[in-house]
């Protein structure tokens, strides 16, 4: 049908376009009628999800796309490049499914989950907009443009974190998490001025292959460190995690799960960046980013796990996990970028080919990090939503009568741990298998850190579900359906993805690993012929 | 917030139709001279707010309420990405500038470096777009703050 | 020396804004702090356009070719100062919010919370 293919010709942009057009709609349809507004923005992530499944296709078939906003041509006099364009390879149509897939199922969520509270017509707003500039981070190839949707994602998320406004504490955890995101946002526009002053050009590719060309300046250090420093802020990793506990533990359930995308969505930022715009200078002999990397992997996974042991309060406890978890996925992408990034001709990727498998197992366990996390965080609102309780201490035996809600938990804290037959189990064990090979201490760390989650969550199963029946909870039932569609959703990928892992590795994770650590692909539109 | 003395409100009075056709003035000719949609809103809007300071916040809130105010802002972001669809559909592009280099609303192209204000294509009504939304939203942070402010005063 | 001033007008305006983030204790000073920041940013990307001996970029009432400073700085500089204008105004709504909760706006009043 011919209006078909036009629109599946302007994907890339209408993945952006129809959140947003959503968006503005919200508050005028919330005047006619507030059941209409929840499943309009159902259907309004549904069919972006269509998009992004036939983009998927697509890009993982041909290589990647570019798409320029407002003329066919992506430079003008062949070699200067002044338009915004969106560069879509494989390990952006990698994040941007993991993103839609998480704001599905929090929309999904929240139509029963928010249902009491007023004020809704903002919250759907706000949400739809975040997804919108989460999307975007993902999809773009141009360094102010993922500034602008940086910021756009920092301002709907630290509103939504504060949606409570009855709670002081979720306004504190939402002034506290805006403070932090704007300081490390406008260090990103200052490094991104730094690079602008210095080459003229806005564009990832053109900034990548301008650095090829002349070396790495002083200059050019300072913009590195202080790109890497602000996003490693943004995806929680250690020592600047603090905001990480408040903004997940306060948020609401399905907030939380949306959240983890946005923060997942930073380190993409981090990768793309250090792989792919400095991926031709990164192996001169004064850097050594990959054991900064690896580093900060060790003591986020250490500060996660010991801080969770003492925690009492559920989504609080979850966060910190969390934290441990961001943890795995920087320690497995250091350990790739030292062999990639090393300044010994000798030491290749085909000499050490332990770094390919770290960084496929990071990128395995960027999407089931993001699935385990989010069930468990979708459990801990459930039960908030049927008992109204968040502490530890005074809930417990609710298994009789939240079945499925247990059953979920359950598949939650197996894949967490990183037990089989679950996701996590197969991202865990290429992590474990190539970090021994780089150095054998970091790996019985990670392991370590795995067996202290599945305590602490056996001991969150015991004293939430498990044990007598009090009897103040005597009158509390299951969940409503469509918050058990959305955990079941979540909990059916799992269980697909830790049957048959060798199907998303090859089809998904390979394409993906292979565009980061080669940036050829990437400048090619520029470099190969125009 | 109680309203200030009538010689602070009888000049607000005269200078508001002055600041708002100032403003209007940037937003039109954002294609030829500096300004443009964000700028010409947030000066009609500082003029909204000097209304708003001179005459006391709960003069304006029985004048005004900001359930209505949404509906504007909402327009004027449905234009904005009415006319970015628009692009795709007569363009061929997102965001594409249909409208340049045709005999329609904003056709011309400049001669000689020198414009009049009849060209620019797509972007003057994109200026119209952006500043009606930011004249409507930055005054309803205004009155939401005055009246925020105002209650506390009553339950202190 | 005399071209380097902006640059360190920017350095100064972004050590006080920093400065005033982390040592000042009421929250109302911090907000002022990240506008201070903001401010300078915006100072260094508006600096970087500017070529020695040149006009502003408008074609209206000047002739074709003459020596202009550039247009895209400016561009992302208005785009950072609305970014900010949207974080004030989001900012200044918590404040507001805290304040009604806890009655004072200096950090100690408002507490750690647990753990």
């Amino acid at each position: 049908m011919n209006i078909i293919d036009m629109l599946l010709a302007h994907a890339p942009a209408l993945i952006i376009a129809i959140p947003l057009l959503g968006a503005f709609l919200t508050p005028l349809i919330s005047r006619v009628s507030d059941k209409g507004r929840n499943i309009f923005a159902i259907i309004i992530l549904g069919i972006t999800a269509l998009f992004v499944f036939y983009l998927a296709s697509d890009v993982l078939a041909n290589g990647p796309i570019t798409y320029v906003f407002g003329s066919t041509a992506e430079t003008v006099q062949s070699s200067t490049v002044i338009r915004i364009l969106f560069e879509i390879d494989a390990l952006s149509i990698f994040m941007a499914i993991i993103g839609i897939i998480l704001a599905f199922v929090a929309v999904l969520y929240s139509y029963a989950f928010m249902e009491k509270n007023t004020g809704l017509d903002k919250y759907y707003t706000l949400l739809l907009l975040m997804t919108t500039g989460m999307l975007g981070m993902m999809l773009t190839g141009d360094m102010f443009n993922f500034f602008v949707f940086l910021e756009i994602t920092s301002i709907a998320s630290a509103a939504l974190v504060a949606f409570w406004t009855n709670k002081s504490k979720a306004v504190e955890a939402g002034f506290k998490y805006i403070v932090i995101s704007t300081v490390g946002a406008l260090f990103v526009l200052f490094a991104i001025a730094l690079l602008y002053g210095q080459y003229d050009a806005l564009n990832m590719a053109k900034i990548a292959q301008n650095l090829g060309l002349s070396g790495f300046t002083f200059l050019d250090k300072i913009a590195l460190v202080l790109l890497i420093a602000a996003l490693a802020m943004k995806g929680g990793l250690a020592p600047m995690h603090m905001w990480l506990p408040d903004a997940y533990g306060r948020a609401p359930a399905s907030i939380s799960l949306l959240l983890v995308g946005a923060t997942q969505a930073s380190l993409y930022g981090l990768f793309r960046i250090v792989f792919t715009v400095y991926g031709d200078v990164i192996s001169l002999p004064t850097v050594s980013i990959g054991w900064i990397l690896v580093l900060l992997g060790i003591i986020t996974m250490l500060i996660g796990v010991v801080m969770a042991i003492i925690q009492t309060e559920f989504k609080r406890l979850i966060a910190y996990s969390a934290v441990a978890e961001l943890g795995y996925m920087a320690l497995a992408i250091g350990t790739g970028l030292t062999i990639v990034a090393n300044a010994d001709p000798t030491i290749t990727l085909q000499t050490a080919p332990f770094a390919m498998k770290a960084i496929i197992g990071g990128l395995f366990h960027v999407i089931n990090d993001a699935l385990d996390v989010g069930l468990l965080f979708l459990v801990a609102g459930a039960v908030y939503y049927a008992t109204k309780e968040t502490s530890l201490n005074r809930l417990g035996g609710l298994a009789r009568n939240m079945k499925y809600t247990t059953v979920f938990f359950i598949i939650g804290l197996l894949a967490v741990s990183g037990l089989p037959p679950f996701n996590g189990f197969a991202s865990k064990l290429l992590i474990y298998e190539s970090t021994y090979q780089l150095n054998p201490i970091l790996s019985i760390v990670a392991i370590l850190s795995s067996i202290l989650l599945l305590a602490i969550f056996v001991k969150v199963l015991h004293a939430v579900f498990l044990g007598p029946a009090l009897p103040k909870f005597e009158s509390v039932r299951e969940v409503p359906k469509s918050m058990l569609v959305a955990m079941a959703i979540i909990a059916g990928i799992i269980i697909i993805f830790g049957l048959f892992p060798n199907l998303v590795v090859s089809n998904l994770i390979e394409p993906a690993a292979n565009a980061l650590v080669n940036n050829n692909s990437y400048l090619q539109w520029l470099t190969g012929g125009i | 917030m109680k309203g200030m003395s009538t010689i602070v409100k009888t000049i607000a009075n005269i200078s508001f139709p002055i600041i708002t056709i100032y403003g209007l003035y940037i937003i039109a000719h954002g294609h030829l001279t500096p300004g443009g949609g964000f700028q010409g809103g947030a000066i009609v809007a500082s003029g909204l707010a000097l209304i708003a300071v001179a005459h006391g916040s709960s003069w304006i809130e029985s004048k005004i309420k900001e359930h209505d105010l949404s509906l504007f802002e909402s327009l004027g972001a449905l234009a904005f990405i009415g006319l970015a669809f628009f692009g795709i559909i007569f363009g061929g592009v997102f965001f594409s500038n249909f409208l340049v280099d045709t005999s329609m609303l904003f056709g011309n192209i400049p001669v000689g470096g020198a414009a009049d204000i009849n060209t620019g294509g797509t972007l003057p009504l994109m200026n119209f777009a952006v500043g009606l939304k930011v004249i409507v939203g930055l005054f309803a942070i205004v009155l939401v703050m005055a009246l925020a402010t105002h209650k506390k005063e009553d339950s202190s | 020396m005399i071209a380097n001033i902006p640059y360190l007008a920017v350095a100064g305006l972004i050590i006080i804004g920093l400065y005033t983030i982390l040592f000042k204790k009421n929250l109302i000073k911090m907000v002022i702090g990240i506008t201070i920041l903001e401010s300078g940013v915006n100072l260094f990307l508006i600096t970087l356009g500017y070529r020695l001996g040149s006009i502003a970029p408008i074609f209206t009432g000047n002739s074709e070719d003459a020596l202009m400073s550039y247009p895209v700085p400016q561009a992302l500089t208005l785009t950072s100062i609305v970014i900010g204008v949207a974080v004030l105004a989001l900012m200044l709504s918590l404040i507001i919010h805290i304040y009604r909760h806890h009655g004072s706006l200096h950090v100690s009043k408002i507490g750690g919370d647990d753990q």
